[in-house]
């Protein structure tokens, strides 16, 4: 791709996205960290469009910044911890080294291959998305559907639903070691 | 000029910093939140192929990133909904905290 | 003379069509030089064309829905509403402007005081971005997406995120309950949206807003005659998304003072304000654009201009907003999210599959679309009636014969967040 727009575009969402990345982990607060993935999140689904694919984006907005945001932001509300900061382990330094390694490794394949080039511009994704995934993969597009059914009553299996009994509030070692924070 | 390997730099990088971050914290939220950039940055890789890449099927990376954002969605759901539970039943969601089952 | 009379022009000053001008000089711009040095330049004059008209809209029709809306309001209340502030109080948006400005915009000292600044600033981004991909007349949409339809549902579904950030660092009880409200609130009536706006995509076969039209334009139909269930499920979807009464419960002034921007003060809530009326706005302009025909009315765009057509459309259907807002009473959020759950999603779906079979059987067997048209109209029309008036006679709440005597009902709010 070259030209001005998508040039530029592609360096400052580079830039953009990577500093989300980083500064995920370099938060001191976790609600800070989670609004930095919600706009790492939204950086990518520029990429998407930058790569041409248009459906995907729009799906990654809807799914990631949307739902999956909205999610983890209750599972932080609903686990309020004694420091709100994401406490690090021992292993920060082995964990940057081994982060190094494998994007090394990734970066060495990316540039000592001979790809087999070529330009893929759709005129239309969805047209294509849709054809593709009621012919050719219609079965993994249902099991897909199943898989997402199994994970919604897991989750609401696994938390309890409605029928949550008020006795594992009342005096367990749970209420003891919390402290209502903000 | 733009081209494949500047994207498959990029997902390295994310893949490595998401990586980082879930070898890094103790809250089992932000362990998730690195496996999601982890997911994201394979996400990016292979819309790069399916863009940059001769193939008989070129959408064939779309409908794989299709899949993967919707495993990833089920596999967050569920995390979070385990992680709810354990700081019902044991207090915290510190990751070195709940080592019941360690040798 | 008799050239303007008739179908609307490419040449630059035909101004019915806005869009002539703009492409006249992007034309004369990619011509300077040899032909293809100053492309970039007409990129960025396209650009920023693009976004100065959309601000410069955005910010004359807020100024106008201000007074439209609290006059309108205001009768409907059996009230003057502003009649001091000028003629006919027309006044006053500017002195509500005045009045915003000059006030103190307070910060919570214990509060996050970054994520609390940058609240009303991003709420204003999925405005600004469904505005842009409104079709204000044939070659006057922004930005012609492909996925336009999605990507209206994408952008808005950034909202909730904003509630909680404002909710959240404003450090007060009722803005977190607020912001947790509105948020369950939101993401429930997604999905309904989403499914309805499935429907309308199945029939016309488009999903970028300029091909719905002119799917229209084509079948010479609004398609809320042949989708009625999916413009009724939309239109209160969206009502839901937009936090005003009767689905304001993030909000509720009689309950928690001002919900999630009761720390608000001085301009940043002026963003908040302007924001809800700017997403009203929007919706009405998407329900004009998918529904009822957005720049088009039968063939009457030769005389009036195109973007004329779409602003009154706007307005118009504007003011089926402001009449569910001045006549219902406020539901409470258990009650909304039921309705959602329970009354909206399924008749969503069926919709869809009726949709799809009607599509299917007229695609298939290559009818013409003189039949298939009124019939698939007539039986739209007749299930939306028949799934409503029975869903709710079987599933809904029966009005009591005799009063009764009063007892005890236990009744838990299932939706609060521990």
């Amino acid at each position: 791709m070259s030209g001005f727009g998508p040039v530029s575009a592609f360096y400052v969402l580079a830039v953009l996205s990577i500093g989300s990345a980083l500064a995920v982990m370099a938060a001191r607060s976790i609600i800070h960290a989670v609004l930095f993935l919600v706009l790492f999140f939204v950086s990518l689904a520029a990429m998407f469009v930058l790569l041409s694919a248009d459906f995907v984006a729009v799906a990654q907005l809807l799914v990631y910044a949307g739902a999956i945001g909205v999610l983890v932001v209750f599972a932080i509300l609903l686990t309020p911890s004694r420091d709100r900061r994401g406490m690090e382990t021992k292993f920060v330094g082995p964990g940057l080294l081994a982060g190094a390694v494998v994007a090394g490794t990734v970066v060495f394949i990316a540039f000592n291959t001979n790809w087999d080039t070529a330009s893929n511009d759709f005129p239309s994704t969805v047209d294509a998305i849709g054809q593709a995934l009621l012919n050719r993969w219609a079965l993994p597009f249902e099991i897909a559907s199943v898989l997402l059914i199994a994970a919604m009553i897991g989750a609401i299996v696994v938390v309890g639903g409605r029928g949550v009994d008020l006795d594992t509030h009342a005096a367990g070692p749970a209420t003891r070691l919390v402290r209502r924070e903000r | 000029m733009v081209s494949l390997e500047h994207f498959l730099v990029v997902g390295a990088v994310l893949f490595g910093i998401g990586l980082w971050i879930a070898l890094s914290k103790r809250n089992a939220v932000l362990i998730l939140m690195g496996i999601e950039i982890m997911l994201n940055a394979v996400n990016l890789t292979l819309l790069a192929f399916s863009r940059f890449v001769k193939s008989p099927t070129p959408i064939a990376g779309h409908i794989f990133v299709i899949f993967v954002i919707t495993v990833a969605a089920a596999e967050a759901s569920v995390a979070l909904a385990m992680v709810v539970s354990v700081y019902r039943n044991r207090g915290t969601i510190d990751v070195d905290q709940i080592d019941l089952l360690r040798f | 003379m008799t050239a303007l009379c008739g179908y609307v022009l490419s040449e630059w000053y035909d101004l019915r069509d806005l869009g002539n001008p703009v492409q006249a000089l992007l034309d004369w711009i990619n011509g300077w030089g040899d032909g293809s040095t100053f492309h970039w330049l007409a990129y960025v004059v396209a650009g920023l064309i693009g976004a100065a008209a959309i601000g410069l809209f955005l910010g004359i029709a807020m100024l106008s829905l201000i007074w439209i809306e609290r006059k309108a309001v205001s009768r409907i209340q059996i009230r003057y509403g502003p009649n001091r502030t000028g003629p006919f109080g027309l006044l006053q948006p500017v002195a509500d402007a005045l009045k915003l400005m000059q006030k103190e915009a307070l910060t919570p000292l214990a509060g996050d005081k970054y994520v609390f600044w940058l609240a009303p600033v991003v709420i204003f981004i999925p405005t600004l971005l469904v505005f842009g991909v409104l079709p204000f007349g044939p070659k006057m949409t922004a930005a012609n997406i492909n996925v336009a339809v999605l990507y209206i549902v994408a952008v808005g579904s950034a909202t909730p995120l904003v509630i909680f950030m404002a909710g959240w660092s404003s450090n007060n009880k009722y803005s977190l309950l607020g912001a947790m409200r509105g948020i369950a609130m939101a993401i429930s009536y997604e999905i309904p949206m989403v499914l309805s706006l499935l429907g309308v995509v199945l029939f016309t076969g488009h999903m970028d807003l300029n091909g719905i039209v002119q799917w229209q334009q084509k079948y010479h139909v609004w398609l809320i005659v042949l989708q009625p269930l999916a413009a009724l499920t939309y239109f209160i979807s969206a009502s839901a998304e937009l936090n005003r009464t009767p689905t304001d419960i993030a909000e509720a002034e009689s309950e928690i003072v001002a919900g999630y921007h009761t720390e608000y003060s001085g301009m940043k809530f002026g963003l908040f304000y302007a924001v809800e009326l700017g997403n009203a706005l929007a919706v009405s302009g998407i329900w004009a654009t998918l529904f009822f025909g957005g720049w088009w009315l039968f063939g009457l765009d030769r005389w009036i201009p195109a973007w004329l057509i779409f602003l009154g459309k706007m307005y118009i259907l504007y003011g089926a907003l402001i009449l569910t807002r001045g006549t219902l009473p406020r539901l409470r959020i258990d009650q909304l999210l039921d309705f959602a759950w329970k009354f909206l999603l399924p008749l969503a779906l069926v919709n869809v599959l009726v949709v799809a079979a009607e599509v299917t059987i007229w695609q298939e067997n290559g009818i013409s679309a003189g039949w298939v048209l009124p019939i698939a109209a007539v039986i739209n029309i007749v299930l939306s009636g028949v799934l409503i008036v029975g869903y709710t006679q079987t599933f809904g709440f029966a009005r009591r014969q005799r009063p009764r005597r009063a007892r005890l009902v236990t009744d838990t709010l299932a939706a609060m967040p521990q």
